[in-house]
């Protein structure tokens, strides 16, 4: 059984950052196909807060934010919102981009099913560097742009709590930069990210590492 | 409602810019029908006989077809996952697959039926029958057909499973689509029953649809 290990210096941090927090998980425990991902896994986290997820492969990153998300329900352990959970958006491994609409289009789709409380598809895609694109078929992205494709629909709808599954994968230095930035707006509305990485993203302020080897 | 509707844009759209999808229905649907002269001969009398039951047959087959693509593509690049924690709930994401599947599927079955009926020698007032069934028992064929697809989803070589589990469902349809196409008076009974399991369906349907893709994708 691998135990998830939390570096509790800096997770004390993010417990003492001001406001009251977005969530506090206790004790939360997953297992997927029968085996133990992790267990007792606890941690605060407040408004302004970006905590990193690290680990090996197969460490459960990935399963923690889909649980996070209410997609995969935890064994045991208890997820605490304070209050109804929050929308939040999630970023996985797939963009959920559809290769037959345009770029509009498909920011245009998230818009309405979402609600059109963030930017125009026209200024996302130019925020994400895909600015000039607009008529052009998702199908025809490389794999970075189609990153940045994804990254634009967190814009296009304003969410508090963003859930990003390696957000920089595929993106080159310029798309690196773009992404921290956008984090970085995020958190300084108030807003708050949980980022499952192997690279370091500027302006963590706490990290959770999953599994075994640290 | 304006997420609803933009689901069902989305889908039309896709469904228009994938091209031959819908047309290699209407094509199943025409072909089922057209081959049963050569099979059991030109007896016009017995074709009329048989003519309502078979164009439901065809349009039953037709409509299973489909079944496979109704959330797999979107299973497949993420977008499945992405409607869970849209802002309108996964009952209404459901709810607007389920009517764009029947807008690409029955409709272009009741367009081409009246091809299928000269093929078969139907009188105009069989074929206005057979349409107005086929218009009352369509939405509940695509209302079980989004469960058994939803269930099968999360498995990856479920094509063939959907319409198995949906053809123990289907079945009442059938007999009821069949019967009020067929009778020519005393056939306002088996309509009206065929109204009411659509609507029932369509009621209930896309809430077992969503609780399958919760569980699913656990």
């Amino acid at each position: 059984m691998t135990l998830a290990s939390a570096d509790t210096g800096t997770l004390g941090m993010a417990a003492m950052s001001p406001g009251t927090p977005l969530l506090t998980v206790r004790d939360l425990a997953l297992s997927r196909g029968g085996r133990r991902l992790f267990s007792g896994l606890g941690f605060v986290l407040a408004p302004g807060t970006l905590l990193l997820l690290r680990g090996p492969n197969g460490a459960g990153k990935s399963s923690l934010l889909l649980t996070l998300a209410g997609i995969l329900r935890p064994d045991a352990g208890a997820l605490d919102w304070g209050g109804e959970p929050p929308a939040l958006h999630l970023l996985a491994h797939a963009a959920g981009a559809k290769a037959r609409l345009t770029l509009e289009e498909n920011l245009a789709f998230w818009r309405k099913v979402n609600g059109p409380t963030g930017l125009t598809p026209a200024e996302a895609l130019r925020i994400v560097g895909l600015g000039g694109l607009d008529r052009l078929d998702a199908g025809y992205l490389s794999a970075g742009q189609t990153r940045r494709l994804a990254l634009a629909r967190l814009l296009v709808t304003d969410r508090k709590l963003w859930l990003l599954d390696e957000p920089t994968a595929a993106l080159d230095a310029e798309g690196d930069a773009i992404a921290a930035a956008l984090i970085a707006a995020r958190l300084g509305s108030g807003g708050a990210v949980i980022a499952a990485t192997h690279h370091d993203l500027p302006g963590a302020t706490a990290t959770l590492t999953l599994g075994d080897s640290q | 409602m304006n997420g609803l509707l933009a689901i069902v844009g989305r889908d039309i759209r896709l469904a228009l810019r994938g091209g031959a999808d819908a047309l290699t229905l209407v094509l199943f649907f025409v072909m089922a029908g057209a081959i049963v002269p050569f099979a059991i001969g030109p007896d016009r009398i017995l074709l009329q006989k048989l003519a309502p039951g078979l164009v439901w047959i065809a349009a039953f087959l037709a409509m299973l077809l489909g079944l496979d693509r109704l959330f797999r593509a979107d299973e497949d690049d993420g977008t499945l996952l992405l409607f869970r924690h849209a802002a309108i709930p996964l009952e209404a994401v459901v709810g607007g697959k389920m009517l764009a599947h029947w807008l690409l599927t029955a409709l272009p079955v009741l367009a081409a039926s009246p091809l299928l009926a000269l093929l078969l020698s139907m009188d105009m007032a069989g074929w206005t029958r057979t349409a107005l069934s086929l218009l009352l028992g369509t939405p509940a064929l695509a209302a079980f057909g989004t469960v058994g697809a939803a269930v099968t989803v999360s498995l990856r070589r479920g094509g063939l499973l959907a319409p198995v589990l949906v053809l123990p469902l289907s079945i009442p349809v059938l007999i009821f689509g069949a019967g009020a196409a067929a009778a020519a008076q005393g056939g306002t009974a088996a309509t009206l029953f065929l109204a009411a399991i659509s609507l029932v369906s369509v009621a209930f349907c896309p809430f077992a649809a969503a609780l399958a893709l919760r569980v699913g994708s656990e």
